[in-house]
């Protein structure tokens, strides 16, 4: 560690590692999980409105384009698999909830695009024709990247800090070349700095990487969060754009360029207490969870399937699909149950990183979570909470009343563009009064960005 | 508890829009929630949440206020004996007490959760837990003598006019139990002032030779210092005064909870000690009259000041709600209850005047603190831009 000069290591005092059962083992369970479905949420691509280029059972090949963004009809999402589209699901007012696509497991690639010069428009349209865009995202609103606006930076988290989150650095062993190269890519693409977020203490692939600036961070939840690290190395200001990308993605477009291959297979963790095998499977993205799951073991009925972590996470259902943007399955107990005198009873079993609960006698280290609110919506009334968890220099309080309020100036001013929703996953967790804190910080970036285009 | 869970889901549809009952589904409400915790679970965001509720949050901070109760039950029956210089057993001291402070308890509870029931209902609210601590506070803050008549209208006065005008739970500006204190001071001065309130029924039993019922704050509004007790008194807080603010030990024994817990805030606690503790050193400084030479232990140590700073400043609704806010608003609470205490003897419990004070000032406290982040925020932007 001699050579890390202080000013890249950030230390993060605010914050907080939940203690729940559940971390998924270094090991694979089992060999690639081959998924007879494959399906896609568009709500991952985040404030992203699809129309459909194929219809209920037409074929597609890999990497071949299913549909696209309504407002930005250049960015287009790819097909993972070959096959057919088997169902195009719809929610209320006909919105498209999810596409699923059956594998025909023959593997067929669709025809590959080659980058035929290193200029800055021939490789924004090769990464837009090759569906590998849609990996690149920027703040704010965290949605897919404008492709005609140049960013100030790129960050790239390199570590997960989340809940069970697996460690990146397992994920990603052997693929510097992959990295490496996507990373050139952007590079000439933008030509702006790169910077990336590590674990302090903690060997990395990055440490490998050229081009790039490393910044190391330590802390708790939510150091690993991209957001935060922006906002303690290159805060962003109004009218400011920075690109996000998370190294499993760089690792897709390396693989494009070198392999020539649209290649959406991955590793993820199996993780969660309703699991009696926790670890590693390799699978590719969308795979149903009904095909993974069997690996890990379910302890129990009753359970909450989630695409993601617990904080910030997908209920899919034992039947849904992996999200477009996840790196983890989490299995928990649902909490559909009352209790009889439940504020009342001392609580020795129950974790609450206040001390309202005889828990922090026991010296026990993690506790199995359950889905119960464990109370009901309240307004505002106990302050201080919030601003435990968030290591930003930002009012979450203040924030969130303003976006209640719908007020698009005060918001501004308590810096709505330095936050996406999940940074303040962890406020909504402490949140005593139960206040949906990520919806409503949802609901104001999208709004900001209808009334901002 | 399986029957009552069953009976409870029996007559649940009763209650729901469409049912007889329809009506009382906040009462109901209240009811069931009380009993179980509810079987709700997470359907957006974040799918584990912290055990800790609002009933989990005012339950700690009942358990806090208990010691207070306690001792000042068996106070109330001390101070009564004492008087008449009767010889009585502690058991004893503690019944009388307990028989007296317990209509006020009740009185306050039926007043207020009546009316907060009606407001919810009306509302569709579900009933909040905001009440089950200040009906508990406003006892604690009435001298034992209070009509109890008064007692309720003050309730009254404090639940609709202070917090159910403004919305309800958590949209309050003043602290509703002081309000309901401040009502009675401000309407009913007699009730409260003098030295007959704060020993039950003093005005009609024979007092033995010597004994006056004169609470320390009004010694020393009367220049009378001498006849203050000496710290240790006062802390251990066997002296005349309102219900719940005489002893020290039952007070810091809440604090502790407070604290331990992290229900209240030490910023606003210690803030509130800080400033108080600041103007009696400079009082003493300045040092023209009696009242001003008292030292800043016997100062805090007297009247509700430690009340005050433990249990009512350290209210998150009515208190500054930044960080930084807490700090000022603390220590300008310490400094203003002193200050109104000593220079204006019309006024001998500063306490409750400072934090209803800087009740209305709290927002404006935390309005400059986000003005300054603000500022900083806009100022980077600029210089991004330049």
């Amino acid at each position: 560690m001699k050579n890390i000069e202080n000013k890249d290591v950030y230390k993060i005092k605010k914050g907080l590692d939940i203690r729940i059962v559940g971390k998924a083992e270094k090991r694979f369970l089992g060999s690639y999980v081959n998924s007879p479905y494959v399906g896609i949420y568009p709500d991952d691509l985040v404030d992203f409105t699809p129309k459909m280029l194929l219809k209920e059972g037409d074929s597609v090949k890999i990497g071949s384009p299913i549909f696209f963004d309504k407002d930005r009809p250049l960015i287009k999402i790819c097909s993972p698999v070959s096959g057919k589209i088997k169902e195009i699901r719809r929610g209320a007012k006909r919105k498209i909830e999810t596409i699923v696509i059956e594998n025909d497991f023959q593997n067929t690639h669709s025809e590959v695009r080659e980058l035929k010069s290193e200029e800055r428009e021939t490789i924004i349209n090769f990464l837009l024709e090759t569906g590998l865009f849609a990996f690149i995202k920027q703040r704010p609103y965290n949605i897919i990247a404008d492709y005609d606006k140049r960013p100030k930076a790129i960050f790239i988290s390199a570590f997960d800090s989340a809940p069970l989150a697996p460690d990146v650095n397992y994920i990603l062993e052997g693929t510097e070349l992959y990295i490496q190269a996507a990373i050139d890519l952007l590079k000439k693409l933008t030509d702006v700095k790169i910077y990336v977020g590590l674990k302090f203490g903690e060997d990395s692939i990055f440490k490998k990487i050229k081009n790039i600036e490393i910044k190391y961070f330590e802390g708790p939840h939510p150091a690993g969060n991209v957001g935060i690290q922006i906002h303690h190395v290159d805060p962003i200001n109004k009218g400011e754009i920075i690109w996000t990308i998370r190294p499993e993605d760089l690792v897709v477009i390396g693989k494009y360029l070198i392999d020539k291959k649209f290649d959406l297979r991955r590793k993820i963790a199996l993780t969660g207490s309703q699991l009696t095998k926790k670890g590693y499977i390799e699978t590719i993205l969308g795979a149903q969870l009904s095909s993974i799951i069997e690996l890990g073991d379910l302890v129990s009925d009753n359970n909450r399937f989630i695409s993601g972590n617990v904080l910030t996470g997908r209920n899919v259902g034992y039947n849904g699909f992996l999200g477009f943007y996840d790196r983890m399955i989490t299995v928990i107990p649902e909490g559909n149950y009352y209790e009889f005198f439940g504020w009342l009873k001392p609580g020795l079993k129950k974790y609450s990183p206040s001390k309202m609960f005889f828990s922090w006698l026991c010296k026990k280290k993690e506790y199995i979570l359950d889905t119960n609110y464990h109370g009901s919506p309240r307004p505002f009334v106990v302050t201080g909470e919030y601003e435990k968890v968030l290591p930003m220099d930002i009012y979450p309080q203040q924030l969130l009343k303003a976006a209640i309020t719908k007020n698009i100036p005060l918001m501004e001013n308590l810096g709505i563009y330095e936050v996406v929703e999940e940074d303040l996953a962890l406020c909504e967790y402490v949140c005593t009064s139960k206040i949906e804190v990520q919806q409503i910080i949802r609901e104001a970036l999208n709004m900001l960005r209808k009334e901002n285009s | 508890m399986k029957w009552l869970r069953n009976y409870i889901d029996k007559i649940k549809p009763t209650f729901e829009e469409g049912g007889k009952l329809w009506f009382l589904k906040s009462t109901f409400e209240a009811f069931e929630t009380f009993l179980f915790t509810p079987n709700k679970t997470t359907q957006r965001g974040a799918h584990i949440r912290d055990y800790v509720d609002l009933k989990r949050t005012m339950f700690i901070v009942i358990i806090a206020l208990i010691p207070s109760l306690l001792f000042g039950m068996f106070n109330v029956g001390y101070q009564y004996y004492k008087a008449q210089g009767i010889s009585a057993s502690y058991l004893q001291m503690f019944y009388f007490g307990f028989l007296k402070v317990l209509p006020i308890i009740i009185v306050t509870y039926i007043t207020g959760l009546g009316i907060e029931f009606f407001f919810a209902q009306i509302r569709k609210h579900e009933v909040n837990e905001g009440f089950l601590v200040t009906g508990l506070l406003i006892p604690l803050i009435m001298p034992v003598n209070v009509p109890l008549w008064i007692v309720a209208v003050a309730t009254a006065f404090a639940v609709i006019f202070g917090k159910e005008v403004y919305g309800g739970t958590g949209m309050n500006v003043f602290n509703p139990a002081l309000l309901a204190r401040a009502f009675v001071f401000f309407a009913y001065p007699k009730v409260i002032s003098g030295d007959f309130p704060w020993i039950y029924n003093l005005q009609n039993i024979k007092v033995v030779d010597g004994f006056s019922g004169a609470t320390p704050l009004a010694n020393a509004a009367a220049h009378q210092i001498e006849k203050i007790p000496d710290n240790l008194t006062l802390f251990i807080g066997l002296i005349p005064g309102s219900i719940g603010e005489t002893s020290k030990i039952a007070i810091l024994l809440g604090a502790f909870i407070l604290l331990f817990t992290g229900v209240a805030s030490w910023r606003t606690m210690i803030s509130v000690f800080v400033g108080g503790i600041f103007m009696s050193l400079i009082l003493n400084l300045i040092g023209i009259n009696p009242y001003m030479t008292i030292s800043p232990l016997t100062q805090i140590l007297m009247g509700g000041f430690m009340f005050g700073a433990v249990f009512m400043a350290t209210d998150p609704v009515t208190s500054a709600q930044t960080n930084t806010g807490k700090y000022i608003y603390g220590f300008l609470i310490g400094v203003l209850a002193i200050l109104i205490r000593v220079l204006n003897p019309a006024y001998p419990e500063g306490m409750m005047l400072a934090i209803l004070f800087m009740n209305a000032f709290a927002p404006l406290i935390d309005y400059y603190i986000i003005q300054n982040n603000i500022r900083k925020r806009l100022a980077r932007t600029k210089n991004a831009t330049l």
